[in-house]
């Protein structure tokens, strides 16, 4: 009888070991789906790419103005960035986003201290000048890029737009359209700071 | 057999399908074989899983014809990945390159495998002498018992 009641206790300090150790796998999963619905709550795109350049000096580009706009545009080089706080965006009449975001960029060109440069993107003269006229332009000055621009900037989607400081060195970029809250919450609060 | 023919063959054709247009094909071969290797090993950042040598997105074709040039200008291939990870970060990388940012990337597989390892050997080294003894044989009692209870059919009783 004395023998029994020994067996029955090894096994349950055994079982209490082996319970913990199928709890384990358990545990893992826990802990990876914490991690996973982390990131998947964050709201963070993993498509969304942080940029290369940041806090570099731009690109050497040079850009020629759209054709048969340079009488109101004139082209854009990398010279043309400094002396100012600077956004540069990549944009073409045949992107949706680009006119969503058209607003915004309106909004930018009419603050003080800042100028907006446009980088019209593998775009047609003819539509690109059609898109400016009939939403009008907001840009000092649009290059008009055949693909190699963009590439130098790490742009690889449309809209794209960058802000730059006085000393032409890259601060910020967005990937994607510049949505009324971006502006507010994100894109005027730099263009503050940079403008001390 | 002729179907299987016939998914074999359209198999082998899309294996042969490339991204790559005649007009980008460098006339040197040496130069192109070399352009296509860079290619293999960039990622086309508007699909993101494929290379730009299997893409027909835009950038990458754009991406092909600038490293053709670069490397027809005389760059070698290291010259012409550090160009483009310059402008759009490792990330571009299909292969990402060891760093410490990557070491769980590299180095967590290889731990996993050693703790497994590890808890393998500790498993089979507690179980050793938990193995039950050989059963001692039966006496002329528990045989007798035992052919009894063989005997007995269930339904007897």
């Amino acid at each position: 009888m004395s023998d029994m009641s020994d067996m029955t206790e090894s096994a349950t300090t055994r079982g209490r070991t082996q319970h913990l150790l199928y709890i384990l796998p358990v545990l893992v999963f826990g802990a990876l789906a914490a991690v996973i619905a982390y990131f998947m709550l964050s709201g963070r795109d993993p498509r969304l790419l942080p940029s290369a350049l940041i806090d570099q000096p731009a690109p050497e580009f040079k850009l020629p103005p759209i054709e048969g706009w340079e009488g109101r545009k004139p082209g854009l080089a990398t010279g043309d960035l400094r002396g100012a706080v600077t956004v540069v965006n990549f944009f073409a009449s045949w992107c949706v986003p680009c006119l969503a975001e058209h607003p915004q960029i309106m909004a930018l060109s009419k603050m003080e201290g800042v100028r907006v440069v446009g980088i019209n993107h593998k775009d047609r003269p003819a539509a690109a000048k059609d898109w400016l006229t009939r939403h009008g332009d907001p840009y000092a000055r649009i290059g008009a890029d055949s693909g190699r621009a963009a590439i130098e900037w790490g742009v690889y989607g449309m809209p794209e737009t960058f802000i730059l400081d006085k000393t032409g060195r890259i601060r910020f970029k967005h990937v994607g359209v510049v949505r009324r809250e971006t502006l507010k919450e994100t894109i005027l609060p730099i263009i503050r700071k940079l403008r001390k | 057999m002729r179907l299987l023919a016939a998914i074999l063959a359209l198999a082998l054709s899309a294996a042969a399908a490339q991204a790559v247009e005649p007009n980008e094909i460098l006339k040197d071969p040496a130069l192109e074989q070399r352009a296509r290797a860079i290619s293999k090993k960039l990622r086309c950042l508007v699909c993101q899983n494929q290379s730009i040598d299997d893409s027909d997105a835009g950038l990458a074709r754009d991406l092909r014809v600038l490293v053709r040039e670069r490397l027809s200008a005389g760059d070698s291939d290291e010259a012409v990945v550090r160009f483009v990870v310059a402008r759009y970060g490792d990330f571009v990388l299909l292969r990402p390159p060891v760093t410490p940012a990557t070491y769980a990337l590299w180095f967590g597989p290889l731990l996993l495998l050693l703790l497994a390892g590890i808890g393998v050997v500790v498993f089979l080294k507690r179980r050793r002498p938990e193995a039950a003894p050989a059963a001692a044989p039966l006496d002329a009692d528990e045989k007798k018992r035992l052919t009894a209870l063989l005997a007995d059919d269930g339904l007897s009783r």
